[in-house]
């Protein structure tokens, strides 16, 4: 049995790429401080790479009480093993009760693992993190394709390991006047496990916005079909100033690059506005954008799911009101 | 040249439906694949058989009726199904899933252990990284391609959300496949045929090499505290209306809405 009360404090695994700390870090600090002052513990920002030292003020600034900082050659990109020796080093050494990790592809490879090496539980894509009344943490995640809500516990093991998808969590505004410490972390790194070789890195042109960061959605569905329905949406959402997204099936059609796919397998959006244009509402979909401040739905089939969680629904031709929607907007 | 395939019997949650009135999960007449990541990860090996003269062994672990998948997998071509099925392995978490896997590996010789990057039912990528641990060896996930050069080395390349990465490895490794990097044959009907009188193998407890204490609902770190589904939001304002009008209300609301 595991002394479970030796381990304390809320830790954050802190992805930077390129030294550049990615904003999922930082909304899984936001929601650290929550848990920590639930617990009546600190927050832990555990900083790897190279040369990354000066990021700790930022960290701070959003939240962390400690940053735990392994600045390394070997930490320079993300390699499993690396990143994996490090994290455990840094387990081993100052025992957290719970450990975040963003569920990016970073974090999607190293959650697992770390916790097989730790022989502990991990849970991933996590929509919601709070803590029972005996001090466990609650893990609560889509399961089924997003048709089913889980909480999940881990009892008696420790740490407590979750992922959370970006976008999920809110971070805090940053606050230059917040106190914090930052600690170096020497890791004795054993190079020999080190058996994956990176070759190169390759940034694809793809267009910079994140549609999890746009305040107004303009998403199609298969209701639009082909180009040319796609061209109508494009236009009503520049007048709209809003970006465009897309189901599933859009994105699987090629008509519309995958990082702009809302969905269970795509991102999680809550923009203020959601336009859902032809778009019938998979569950998969719905599990994407149903937290968004409000949904238009347009749609020709009247019992489509997606008048299920719109706020205004219209049953009709989608290319048409659209249309004429941006023709009345212009004016 | 030895591949080994981890395949997953998955219903199709693309099938599922929730009843509108009650918020429960519709299961009754949900037809059961193999998992999409898994089947690209099967075609991913059958390219190396095309092209090395691979030998493919398949295995799956899960309850009787999951013999149905190594059979499709057989009439895909391969040449080994192992089917991984005992009451020591109920109520596993992914850390004791994992176990069982690994115990069954161990028994396997081979250069490269595809597993896909995750399960449509669990979706959770936990399993293939944590097979990976357990039996030492390294990892690269999310694989989109895969280069062999014939001897012992893979060239990788590897999604990444805003491009790609390109990794090297020597076998025996374990890389987990996207369910977009290749696109599964058919089965072919020699195949079909055969696929039922070929011998799938049972393994149990016995066959495997692994702790007890790591296997089942015992071996798992994680419970489910309680399962919910999602329930039904109270929908809002629906109006089925001339174009003309439905652009008026929209209009309207987004005004409402401070928007325009």
């Amino acid at each position: 049995m595991m002394e479970l009360s030796a381990y304390k404090g809320v830790f954050v695994f802190v992805e930077q790429r390129k030294g550049e700390i990615q904003n999922v870090s930082l909304e899984l600090i936001g929601k650290a401080r929550d848990l920590a002052e639930s617990l009546n513990e600190k927050v832990y920002a555990m900083l790897l790479g190279n040369n990354v030292a000066s990021k700790a003020n930022t960290l701070i600034a959003h939240g962390a009480d400690v940053v735990l900082c392994a600045d390394a050659p070997e930490l320079e990109d993300y390699l499993t093993e690396p990143y994996t020796q490090a994290v455990c080093h840094i387990v081993n050494e100052f025992k957290p009760s719970i450990i975040m990790i963003g569920a990016t592809t970073i974090g999607r490879d190293l959650g697992p693992r770390v916790s097989a090496r730790l022989e502990t539980g991990l849970t991933a894509d996590c929509t919601k993190l709070e803590i029972s009344e005996e001090k466990e943490l609650l893990m609560t995640r889509p399961a089924f394709g997003g048709n089913l809500m889980a909480t999940i516990v881990c009892k008696e093991h420790r740490p407590q390991m979750s992922t959370v998808r970006p976008g999920v969590m809110r971070s805090l505004a940053a606050d230059a006047s917040r106190k914090g410490e930052t600690i170096a972390v020497n890791v004795p790194f054993k190079k020999e496990k080190f058996r994956v070789k990176l070759i190169k890195t390759v940034k694809e042109k793809k267009d910079k916005i994140d549609i999890s960061d746009a305040k107004i959605l303009v998403s199609c569905g298969r209701g639009v079909g082909n180009a040319d329905g796609l061209k109508l949406v494009c236009d009503f959402a520049e007048t709209l100033n809003a970006q465009v997204s897309a189901s599933r099936a859009v994105v699987d059609a090629g008509l519309i690059p995958h990082d702009r796919q809302v969905g269970q397998t795509g991102k999680t959006v809550r923009p203020n506005l959601y336009f859902a244009v032809g778009i019938s509402g998979a569950i998969q979909h719905l599990a994407g954008m149903e937290e968004s401040e409000f949904i238009v739905a347009i749609n020709k089939d009247k019992y489509a799911p997606i008048f299920q969680v719109s706020d205004l629904g219209i049953v009709g031709d989608a290319k048409q009101i659209v249309k004429q929607l941006n023709e009345r907007l212009k004016k | 040249m030895k591949i080994v395939v981890c395949i997953k019997q998955v219903p199709d949650t693309t099938e599922i439906k929730i009843n509108p009135t009650t918020g429960t999960l519709i299961r009754d007449g949900v037809p059961s694949i193999i998992n999409p990541d898994d089947k690209a990860g099967l075609e991913l090996a059958l390219t190396l058989k095309d092209k090395f003269n691979a030998h493919i062994t398949v295995i799956t672990m899960g309850p009787t009726q999951a013999d149905a998948v190594l059979r499709e997998a057989f009439a895909m071509g391969v040449d080994r199904a192992i089917h991984l099925t005992d009451r020591k392995f109920a109520g596993a978490d992914t850390l004791a899933t994992s176990h069982a896997l690994a115990g069954a590996l161990r028994k396997l010789e081979f250069d490269l252990l595809v597993t896909g990057r995750q399960a449509i039912d669990g979706d959770t990528a936990q399993v293939g990284p944590q097979i990976a641990e357990h039996l030492d060896l390294p990892q690269v996930s999310y694989l989109e391609h895969l280069e062999y050069d014939g001897k012992k080395t893979f060239t990788i390349k590897r999604a990444t959300e805003d491009g790609y990465e390109m990794l090297e490895v020597d076998g025996p490794c374990v890389v987990t496949v996207l369910s977009g990097a290749y696109k599964p044959r058919y089965m072919n009907v020699r195949g079909i045929v055969e696929a039922y009188n070929r011998e799938v193998e049972m393994w149990g407890f016995e066959q495997i090499e692994v702790d007890e204490k790591k296997l089942g609902l015992k071996g798992s770190p994680t419970r489910v505290h309680k399962a919910f589904s999602r329930g039904v939001k109270a929908a809002g304002e629906l109006y089925e209306v001339d174009t003309n009008e439905a652009v008026g209300i929209i209009m309207s609301k987004l005004k409402e809405k401070f928007i325009i």
